[in-house]
């Protein structure tokens, strides 16, 4: 996988959560304050925008640390600081390679799953994100160790992270303004688990076999 | 949705307009969400900084001024600032003894100041933070976020602010606040939800015998529902709370009767009056009370109140003079 590859992600991510933003914002309002998809279709459009004004040289990992920094700039609330930590940690992580293999995206996203838990400090079954990170990082890592491909890799990854937050449903929040809820979180999706496995399926999109 | 706004994507940037336009002793910035005093940055004297969703008006904006806050930062509506708008308006207040950021204890605010402060640190500003978290509604356990900042923010900024505008040194004021914060419970009851422009859409839903007990200040749920009570029940409901936490008996008390932005002033004192009979009865003295819309949920319905355990040199600084849109006195 290439920069522009990247950028593509980053593209129909912002598409994808544009498109599913009421949905979100309906998940929000059941245990948080209704504004998820909203803040989340601001900082990816924003993030969008960043990446396509990039030089053609620009590295991979240029392109996903750039879309985490206008995520951090534009988004606001939680999702802001933890989706633009974790774009900007996978970055970091792809350094300066022009090509992204498997592993090298495998270490990426094990990156962001470590940059969110370190600055949100959830973790797993707390009923945030990190409950749809946690199985996406495993899930690839186990198709990455059976020696399939990076399209499989991904799809892995997005099947694992739609699970994780499909499993968010029962939990009690833990963290963030769900928390204030106690039970009543319960019976409801996590918002920040349902976008991160929006984004990781965006990624699985855009990834072409072989 | 029948709101008085030209669009729901501008409503914060129009109001900051408006307060540019009302309040020459403000220099705003509608682009950047910031707002300071117009003779700051004042040199040696600590910038008090704080911020945080909007639709909370008159907080922060409206407390901006003399004997207050240096700036404050406008986020969109129930969302923290982000990062860049905190350090610009940390810079812009800078005097060189330090900027205290004032934070309200909520995941995306305090992870926003969090970014913000260590990009000061990189700029050779020394900064502190003090987090308010005076909620009694949430348990404060290792099983939640930890109490949410409401009304007594207006404490900690009128007594900060006072003790910086006086000369006092980072650490002083920084730890002032604090002590304000220990000092202080809030619990807050909705009658209604409220509305964010941007969705449309009531942030929950209560039946017309309905309300909701132990709520933030963002539209989100409380910590129970309940048939509807009287002023002298919901009072009663957030006192016996409140004292429960931190008793109040033989305390002298500043009181704050906060509308939550849908209730009339009317109701407000009937609620303080019921506040005023339950304190004495409990034994506290209310030495300084405060009633009125100060810290809102938008259009939300129903009352807050917050309660502040007084020492002399507090009760001092309350007095101190003060001159911001929304609060002045003694100048």
């Amino acid at each position: 996988m290439n920069a522009a590859g990247l950028a593509a992600w980053i593209r129909h991510a912002a598409h994808l959560v544009s498109a599913d933003a009421e949905h979100l914002t309906r998940l929000d309002a059941a245990v948080g304050d209704g504004d998820h998809g909203l803040n989340l279709d601001r900082g990816f459009g924003a993030a969008a925008e960043a990446v396509g004004a990039l030089s053609d040289d620009a590295t991979p990992g240029k392109v996903v640390l750039t879309a985490g920094r206008a995520i951090v700039s534009k988004t606001g609330g939680a999702s802001g600081p933890l989706y633009g930590t974790a774009l900007r940690r996978a970055g970091k992580a792809l350094g300066d390679r022009t090509e992204v293999d498997a592993a090298a995206l495998g270490a990426a996203l094990a990156a962001a799953l470590e940059g969110v838990q370190e600055l949100g400090k959830a973790a797993e079954g707390d009923k945030t994100m990190v409950d749809a990170l946690i199985p996406a990082v495993s899930a690839y890592e186990g198709a990455l160790a059976g020696g399939a491909d990076l399209a499989s890799c991904v799809r892995a990854a997005a099947d694992g992270a739609a699970k994780g937050a499909e499993a968010t449903v029962p939990l009690r929040a833990r963290k963030g303004r769900a928390s204030y809820l106690g039970e009543r979180s319960e019976g409801h999706m996590d918002p920040g688990a349902a976008s991160t496995a929006l984004i990781l399926r965006a990624l699985a999109d855009v990834t072409v076999e072989g | 949705m029948r709101k008085l706004i030209n669009a729901p994507a501008d409503v914060v940037s129009d109001a900051l307009r408006g307060l540019a336009a009302a309040h020459p002793s403000l220099r705003v910035d509608a682009a950047s969400g910031t707002v300071r005093r117009a003779d700051a940055p004042r040199p040696g004297k600590v910038g008090l900084v704080s911020g945080g969703g909007s639709g909370h008006e008159p907080l922060h904006a409206g407390f901006v001024g003399h004997g207050m806050l240096d700036a404050a930062c406008a986020g969109e509506v129930f969302t923290s600032p982000v990062p860049d708008q905190i350090i610009a308006a940390t810079m812009a207040v800078h005097g060189g003894a330090g900027v205290l950021l004032v934070v309200k204890n909520y995941t995306g605010d305090i992870l926003n100041f969090r970014m913000a402060a260590e990009l000061a640190e990189d700029e050779d500003i020394e900064v502190a933070t003090v987090v308010v978290d005076d909620d009694v509604a949430v348990e404060d356990s290792t099983f939640t976020a930890g109490r949410r900042g409401t009304g007594a923010t207006l404490f900690v900024e009128k007594i900060a602010g006072a003790l910086a505008e006086e000369g006092a040194d980072l650490g002083a004021v920084a730890a002032a606040a604090r002590e304000v914060n220990e000092r202080s419970r809030s619990f807050g009851v909705a009658l209604s939800p409220c509305t964010v422009p941007a969705s449309g859409e009531p942030t929950f839903e209560l039946g017309p015998d309905e309300m909701e007990l132990g709520i933030g200040i963002h539209g989100e749920p409380g910590r129970e529902r309940v048939k509807a009570g009287t002023a002298a029940e919901i009072v009663d409901a957030s006192l016996s709370a409140i004292d429960a936490d931190m008793p109040v008996a033989g305390a002298e008390l500043l009181v704050l009767v906060n509308g939550m932005g849908g209730t009339p002033l009317i109701e407000q004192y009937v609620a303080y009056a019921e506040a005023a009979r339950w304190l004495e009865g409990h034994g506290a003295s209310v030495v300084r009370p405060l009633v009125g819309p100060f810290v809102t949920s938008l259009e939300m319905a129903g009352c807050m109140v917050s309660v502040c355990r007084l020492t002399p040199e507090l009760t001092r600084l309350w007095d101190a003079p003060v001159q911001t849109p929304a609060l002045r006195w003694g100048r």
